[in-house]
């Protein structure tokens, strides 16, 4: 029986939806080594506390809630000395984390910290004598490690959209705690969250991607993928390399090797020649459409359906027909 | 300025891996090596920020790995890094927290104002040596940086979320990890493959520890079947929304 800790993370006052796949994976952890308890690290601004539900509802025993305006922003060195103070005191069989920007930042300074073991960016794992195995691409994605972590506490992060969040009720139990360190005193300050695509959906949380490439020919064609994306409801827009390094769309929306590794349900890409650097970041996803109009792109040795054709042509009459097909459902 | 740059020697990715007989790691039978790519990007911002103080200061490439690693090294020399240390070590450990113990015993006592690395090493993707290497060193430590600016002692980054960015204010020392956007990396010239060959390069053991983390083992994914091409026109919308319904279930 071991107790997890798991920190929820948290993005301009709102809990993100890795919070809870984080919250989901700590449960079954828990479950798998013998039903230990789940408490959920949520740290903000004054006013936090009021997003504890949605941790109990996934499976959180206790909520530990860390409000102080030092966390209005992200503030690693405070919550890594917290997180650390926490998962030292011999409570703790494991800590879990999501494997975003702000878990990759935070998970390996608390595991220094601390003098454990950590393992990054699990697409899976089990529980095998009390340690825990678990699944790691590396390679650049083209090899499947299994690592078993030794000592205890052990750290994981978990890699956003490999787990679903799964409802697991729990009465909502919070705790007020304060930081290890003063917040207001660490050397690295956030003065500024820029949110990319405003109200849109985060790559990692879309069901469904639309990326494009250099098929679009000019930054304002983009609006052909928004136009999809928004008949789908529930998609994100994503580019290849050679779209953020023309500055048609942010550096944060690269898809591939050196952007962001993707695994929605349904990615379309959209003038996209299929660059094994591109591949790299979206193998994983689990249906696969490519528009192109050259039948000897790569993009379509990987792809489920393909439609060799001009994506000024094919994407609104695809877009006209998702609208329609949805008004249907 | 003193700046340490930590670089790391990485297969070729653009190779068809093959897993070695013990299963734990790929076959290295054939395989190309080079710098990893966000390490690159790293050895610039070094150089650059270099170049900006008027040349004054320093820029050193550090790696732990094997002997052959000594040929990174060279590279990172003939971009226009001063001089080179390298860890050695067999092979390098599963866990990021014994490289990152080794890496912070080499740079405690070494005085730089910055130290950089990659963001992510594309064989390990362990993603996590920088910022071990910081808490261990006690500093400043900004990840996935995209846009850098330096004046005297602070330094102002940007650093890439998922869909989004934070601007982030620290002062030096510090250690930063690198991400792709933030330069291009420059060739080396003939000229600066000449002089590298001529800079200083130390070579001493690596003291790894002990290692939490192990390969069990490692396989290959399933490899992807091609799938059908639907036509040659918008006339094959409607039968791949029908399959996006019916077989895919996405819609
Ligand atoms: C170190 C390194 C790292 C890299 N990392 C990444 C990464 O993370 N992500 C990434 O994406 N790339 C990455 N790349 C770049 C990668 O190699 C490719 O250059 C890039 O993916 C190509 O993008 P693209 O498909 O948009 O453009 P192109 O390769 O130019 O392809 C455009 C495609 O559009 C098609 N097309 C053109 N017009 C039309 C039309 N009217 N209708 C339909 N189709 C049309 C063409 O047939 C072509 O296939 C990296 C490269 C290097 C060297």
């Amino acid at each position: 029986m071991a107790n997890v800790l798991v920190f929820a993370e948290v993005r301009g006052g709102e809990l993100r939806k890795v919070a809870l796949e984080a919250v989901t994976a700590a449960r079954q952890l828990a479950d798998l080594s013998g039903g230990g308890s789940v408490h959920a690290v949520l740290a903000g601004a004054p006013g936090i506390g009021a997003k504890a539900e949605a941790l109990a509802q996934h499976g959180a025993d206790s909520v530990l809630v860390l409000e102080h305006p030092g966390f209005a922003q992200y503030n690693p060195e405070a919550l890594a000395a917290t997180l650390a103070q926490r998962l030292g005191s011999g409570n703790y069989g494991f800590g879990v984390f999501s494997a975003t920007a702000q878990g990759r930042d935070l998970s390996p300074r608390v595991a220094a910290k601390l003098g454990v073991g950590l393992a990054p960016d699990l697409t899976g794992f089990a529980v095998e004598g009390g340690q825990v195995v678990g699944q790691h691409f590396n390679m650049n994605g083209k090899t499947i490690a299994t690592l078993a972590l030794s000592g205890s506490p052990a750290l994981l992060s978990v890699r956003p959209s490999a787990l679903q969040p799964v409802v697991a009720a729990r009465p909502l139990v919070t705790e007020a705690i304060t930081s290890a360190t003063d917040p207001s005193a660490s050397r690295v300050k956030v003065v500024e969250l820029k949110q990319g695509n405003t109200g849109k959906i985060d790559l990692n949380d879309a069901p469904v991607i639309v990326a494009g490439g250099r098929g679009l020919k000019a930054a304002e064609n983009f609006k052909l993928c928004e136009d999809l994306a928004d008949a789908f409801g529930n998609a994100a827009v994503g580019a290849t390399r050679a779209v953020t390094d023309e500055g048609w769309r942010p550096h944060s929306d690269q898809i591939g090797q050196t952007g962001r590794n993707v695994s929605p349900n349904l990615y379309i890409a959209v003038g996209i020649s299929g660059a094994i650097q591109h591949l790299a970041g979206m193998r994983t996803s689990k249906t696969i459409v490519a528009i192109n109009k050259d039948k000897d792109a790569p993009i379509f040795k990987i792809a489920d359906y393909g439609i060799v054709g001009d994506v000024f042509d094919v994407v609104p009459a695809l877009t006209a027909a998702v609208k329609a097909a949805r008004a249907q459902g | 300025m003193k700046i340490a740059v930590c670089i790391k020697r990485v297969p070729v990715m653009e190779t068809k891996f093959a897993i070695a007989a013990d299963g734990t790691r790929v076959d290295d039978a054939g395989l190309k090596y080079d710098v990893n790519d966000f390490d690159l990007w790293a050895i610039e911002a070094g150089l650059q920020l270099k170049e900006k103080n008027n040349n004054v200061g320093e820029v050193v490439a550090i790696s732990l790995g094997p002997d052959a690693a000594q040929e990174q090294i060279r590279k990172a020399l003939a971009m226009g890094a001063d001089r080179g240390i390298l860890l050695q070590a067999g092979s390098t450990p599963a866990d990021g927290l014994a490289v990152a113990r080794a890496l912070a015993a080499e740079l405690k006592d070494g005085g730089y104002d910055l130290i950089l690395f990659g963001r992510i090493a594309i064989d390990s993707m362990n993603q996590m040596t920088g910022p071990m290497v910081a808490e261990l060193l006690d500093l400043p430590c900004v990840t996935n940086v995209f846009r850098l600016d330096i004046t005297g002692t602070t330094g102002r980054a940007e650093r890439a979320l998922e869909g989004a960015s934070e601007v982030v204010e620290f002062p030096l020392p510090a250690l930063l990890t690198i991400d792709d956007g933030l330069n291009k990396e420059r060739l080396p010239s003939l000229k600066g493959i000449m002089a590298a060959k001529k800079k200083p390069l130390e070579v001493k053991p690596a003291q790894l520890g002990e290692a939490r983390v192990a390969v069990q083992k490692m396989v290959l994914p399933p490899e992807r079947a091609a799938g059908r091409i639907l036509g040659d026109s918008a006339a094959a919308v409607p039968e791949l929304v029908k399959l996006l319904q019916t077989e895919a279930k996405v819609l």
